[in-house]
């Protein structure tokens, strides 16, 4: 289909500057993007009717994640060695 | 392409955020009826959930990198930024790292022993639950039945209605006619009754009258009956008997 409609697995990576012109980056439209991945997060791994541990395990291993980004500074300062 | 979207992502998203929060985006985002395809009967859940390697990455990415470095690639991409990491010490190693290894080792054992007995229970919870709104929908259907049938049944009643009142129209002519009749022969017997009356009292009359006049031409007759005839007559009898024996004695 055109561009600014397919999901972002479907682009293709030399495609991937004119579909970020085409996304809006207007309140809406990234509070429509964040909507729309959430959702289709939710209905691949959670709104099944045999989930396995996938989808919960994903989302604890991203918080992870992003939390010890936001930490690191703070543990930049635990290294063990000074010059790798 | 959008429809479908959208019918994948209203109500997967508004059942992920809270009630409250879901409310009020349901007026924002809600699909009015403008295209053919309307939010019921919904689409049943999908069997299994998207594949996924180890619990924690998706099998889309082994697919993205397969046909580039074959089956083993991504371990070696795993492989490779770990080590740098740890070499680097982009990720430290201090308590955290031991107090996280030891609870992964805790829930990862619990996950494989107790799963499937979780997974099984809460599969019957689900099929309970299943079962009981079938069982609601095939009551509601069986109860829907019955009431078309049984007004079916009603309807078929509601056509004899029609031959009950021609059987009332019947007897009530009936009764009419017997009632005419009726009347008929009370005039007639009223009638007839008034006409004997007149009958009898002409023979009444009539006999009367005759019963007077005989008396009347009695008595004159005796009266006119003198002492003289009467001897004349009883002389002519004796004389007449006497004739009348000897004839009789002639014949014996």
């Amino acid at each position: 289909g055109p561009l600014s409609e397919r999901p972002l697995m479907d682009v293709r990576l030399g495609e991937l500057h004119t579909w970020i012109s085409t996304c809006s980056f207007s309140p809406q439209g990234l509070l429509g993007a964040v909507q729309r991945a959430w959702g289709s997060y939710c209905a691949k791994y959670i709104h099944v009717k045999q989930g396995g541990p996938a989808g919960i395990s994903m989302l604890l291993a991203g918080y992870c994640l992003l939390s010890y980004g936001w930490n690191y500074q703070h543990l930049k300062r635990h290294r063990w060695r000074k010059y790798h | 392409m959008l429809a479908r979207l959208v019918l994948r992502a209203a109500p997967a998203a508004l059942r992920a955020l809270p009630p409250p929060v879901a409310v009020g985006v349901l007026h924002a985002t809600r699909p009015l009826h403008t295209t053919q395809q309307s939010l019921a009967p919904v689409p049943p859940l999908p069997e299994k959930g998207g594949e996924v390697r180890h619990g924690l990455i998706p099998e889309e990415f082994f697919q993205f990198l397969y046909p580039k470095t074959g089956v083993t690639g991504p371990y070696m991409l795993g492989t490779g930024l770990l080590l740098y990491f740890l070499s680097k010490e982009i990720y430290v190693i201090n308590h955290e790292t031991v107090a996280a290894a030891c609870i992964l080792t805790v829930i990862i054992y619990g996950v494989k022993k107790f799963g499937p007995d979780v997974a099984a229970f809460a599969d019957k919870l689900n099929e309970e639950k299943v079962a009981a709104a079938e069982a609601m929908k095939n009551e509601a259907i069986q109860t829907l039945q019955t009431a078309i049938e049984e007004e079916k049944k009603e309807q078929w009643r509601a056509e004899g209605c029609g031959l009950l009142f021609d059987a009332k129209r019947n007897n009530v002519a009936m009764l009419l006619e017997t009632n005419y009749r009726e009347r008929l022969l009370t005039v007639y017997n009223e009638v007839k009754k008034r006409l004997d009356y007149q009958v009898a009292m002409q023979n009444l009359k009539r006999q009367k009258e005759q019963d007077h006049m005989i008396q009347w031409v009695e008595k004159n007759v005796i009266q006119s009956i003198t002492p003289q005839q009467q001897k004349e007559s009883i002389a002519k009898c004796i004389l007449d008997l006497k004739a009348l024996s000897k004839s009789a004695h002639a014949a014996v």
